[in-house]
């Protein structure tokens, strides 16, 4: 198939105007999204060619505006809800948690949320506490949403795609410092990428790197640093939160017997607690060493650069992992 | 049943009609509140006895299975007079496998989604954008469905109501934003919890239309009802009401000390009120009905709440199975404890 190369964030929009195409019922809502062509410039261009209907902007009220997506999808439309960072969709959180993602098992299968919501979660470059958070723990850990972390750009195309045709409200959690990186892109109007199935990225037989998101290039940076220490790291790319895909994982551990999952969001309490546990729990008799974790700092994020740096994992913490199994 | 004409709104057929939908609702409502005491019904049940004004009224004024309609605890009326199965309404509030969400959701959380009611929901407040919503999707699909969002005096107050409303204005969304104002916040007095007490006012700084209209008399209710919704549909805009009328239960089930917050006094005053007492008088003066045919009526739906109540009783608790089922449409959680 005919490949084409482009960035994360033009993969994105790309998948975001084959589906504004392909499905009437399909609109996007946010703040700026449209006449200020998005805070990210995911929507560049959209609503010159689409029009308002399709590419609404909305007054700076997450909670009230995810709940009309809610309420529109529950009448048959497929809102992608812009957060201008995953950091303002707390607001929302009542809206998401207590409402949408509760629908489907509350009315007993009566109405369904075909529901996306997506932006940049994580840190960006020196944007302070308040708009850094990795919600996607907060959100894989309620029943009835399905969340997923792309870190290819070729991901980011083959899942938003997914996401916007389940039926199912779906948090998709993209990271800014993915936005410009590169990949191929099959030119197909209909690919798409299965949630929970992670890929191996990586081969190798001495360490299993487990991240997703950004920290899944982070890994792969890593990875290769070890290869010139003469340490052989298999780089596990999880993609989907939830649904978990934990075969690939146990599998990928059986062979290298050592694990470290690595994650931006606060190591305490974190998704990568959950991926470490279940490795503890399925794969035990596999494990030459405890599973270590790799977390954000336990600290609100600083604007200072060089505190900012601190506290998220990069290749160095994660080679300090490692080097803590031998 | 068809929309009705204004002129057909006060003809004896319709009058008796309304009396049956209103004593139907109390006896409902008031067999829910004996089965909670035995134990047949749990966690939280809120009913609606002295508010049946609002739900019957609008039943006669909405296209009923066309229009939208949400609210939010208070939920047993609407599914009710939709013509959703009542044995299946009463199957819900009991937790059974009979219930509309086979016994997963409970009194807060009825849902007959084919005849347009969405519930049914826990959060106060929470559900006003999901009303927004709806009416948002009927609009973006060019219908002219009118959305009933219900809501009480408490939820007025919160955050999301206001940002519903703007957007409402905004985007002229086809909605009712229809506050019964009860005077009580769960067990906090309407001058307790609202800077402004009326709440009608509250649509006035978007440009929403707003009215307060009397929530106890089913006859102008009705007129009232019937000129908003009409106008809602045909101009495809919001519009703000303020419902008065009296909650004659304690907020839910549970409150079983209502004199923290009301005196017996003012209750007894509220009792002369009574909806139901006074389409009774217009019955009588008009020589519609008089006592003995009232009483039959009374004691046929009194026979029915109690046949719906045998038969809700008779169906069985849910399958172990149930608890996997709906938590996705097409995939099981992660199982197991």
């Amino acid at each position: 198939m005919a490949t084409i190369e482009m960035t994360y964030r033009d993969a994105i929009s790309k998948v975001l105007a084959e589906e504004i195409e392909h499905d009437e019922n399909v609109l996007i809502m946010g703040e700026d999204i449209g006449r200020y062509q998005g805070t990210f410039r995911v929507t560049q261009g959209m609503f010159e060619k689409y029009g308002g209907k399709r590419i609404l902007d909305t007054p700076i009220t997450e909670a009230g505006f995810t709940g009309i997506a809610i309420g529109a999808a529950m009448v048959g439309l497929r809102p992608v809800v812009e957060m201008m960072t995953m950091s303002f969709s707390i607001l929302a959180m009542d809206q998401i948690i207590n409402h949408a993602a509760k629908i489907h098992y509350m009315t007993g299968g009566q109405a369904k949320v075909p529901l996306v919501v997506r932006g940049p979660g994580g840190a960006a470059k020196q944007l302070s506490a308040q708009h850094t958070h990795c919600l996607e723990g907060w959100y894989a850990h309620a029943p009835g949403l399905k969340v997923v972390a792309p870190a290819t750009a070729v991901d980011a195309y083959g899942m938003l795609r997914t996401a916007i045709r389940d039926d199912n409200p779906v948090i998709f959690t993209e990271n800014p410092g993915l936005y410009t990186i590169k990949g191929e892109i099959p030119d197909d109007k209909d690919f798409s990428i299965p949630f929970g199935k992670a890929q191996i990225l990586h081969e190798g037989n001495d360490v299993s790197l487990i991240g997703y998101s950004r920290m899944t290039q982070v890994n792969l940076a890593a990875a290769e640093a070890l290869e010139k220490d003469g340490i052989s790291a298999e780089v596990v790319d999880v993609r989907s939160l939830s649904p978990l895909d934990m075969t690939t994982i146990n599998a990928s551990v059986a062979k290298t017997h050592r694990a470290v999952v690595v994650y931006e969001d606060w190591k305490f309490g974190g998704f990568g607690g959950e991926i470490a546990a279940r490795i503890g729990e399925e794969s035990f008799d596999e494990l030459d060493a405890p599973v270590v974790r790799c977390g954000g700092l336990n600290v609100p994020t600083p604007y200072a650069r060089n505190l900012e740096l601190e506290c998220i994992p990069d290749v160095d913490d994660v080679i300090a992992a490692v080097r803590k199994l031998s | 049943m068809a929309k009705a004409k204004l002129e057909e709104l006060e003809s004896p057929a319709m009058l008796e009609e309304f009396y049956r939908q209103m004593v139907f609702i109390r006896r409902f409502e008031e067999k829910c509140n004996v089965a909670y005491r035995l134990g047949k019904i749990g966690g939280y049940m809120h009913t609606a006895v002295g508010m049946e004004v609002t739900p019957v009224g609008f039943n006669h004024v909405l296209k009923p299975t066309y229009d939208y309609i949400i609210t939010a605890y208070r939920d047993h009326p609407q599914p009710l007079l939709l013509g959703s199965d009542p044995v299946a309404v009463m199957g819900e509030i009991m937790g059974r496998s009979a219930g509309l969400s086979r016994g997963k959701g409970g009194s807060m959380h009825v849902y007959d989604i084919e005849k347009g009611f969405f519930g049914g929901w826990g959060i106060v407040g929470g559900h006003i954008p999901l009303g927004a919503g709806l009416a948002f999707g009927s609009k973006y699909k060019g219908e002219d469905r009118v959305t009933l969002c219900l809501l009480g005096d408490g939820a007025a107050n919160q955050g999301v109501v206001f940002e519903s409303m703007n957007m409402a204005a905004l985007w002229d969304l086809p909605i009712i934003f229809a506050i019964e104002n009860n005077e009580f916040a769960m067990g906090t007095r309407l001058e307790y919890h609202a800077a402004d007490t009326e709440l009608y006012k509250r649509g006035e700084p978007f440009g929403i239309k707003s009215e307060r209209v009397d929530g106890m008399d089913i006859l102008s209710f009705i007129k009232d009802a019937k000129r908003i919704v009409d106008w809602v549909r045909k101009e495809q805009k919001p519009f703000v009401m303020e419902i008065m009328n009296y909650r004659y239960n304690g907020h839910g089930a549970a409150d079983n000390d209502r004199q923290l917050y009301r005196t017996k006094e003012e209750e007894a005053a509220a009792e002369k009120r009574d909806p139901i007492a006074r389409l009774e008088k217009v019955l009588i003066d008009r020589n519609i009905m008089n006592r003995e045919k009232m009483e039959a009526i009374d004691e046929e739906l009194t026979d029915q709440v109690e046949a719906i109540y045998e038969a809700a009783d008779a169906s069985p608790f849910p399958d172990a199975s149930e608890v996997y089922a709906n938590v996705y449409t097409d995939m099981d959680p992660e199982k197991g404890h």
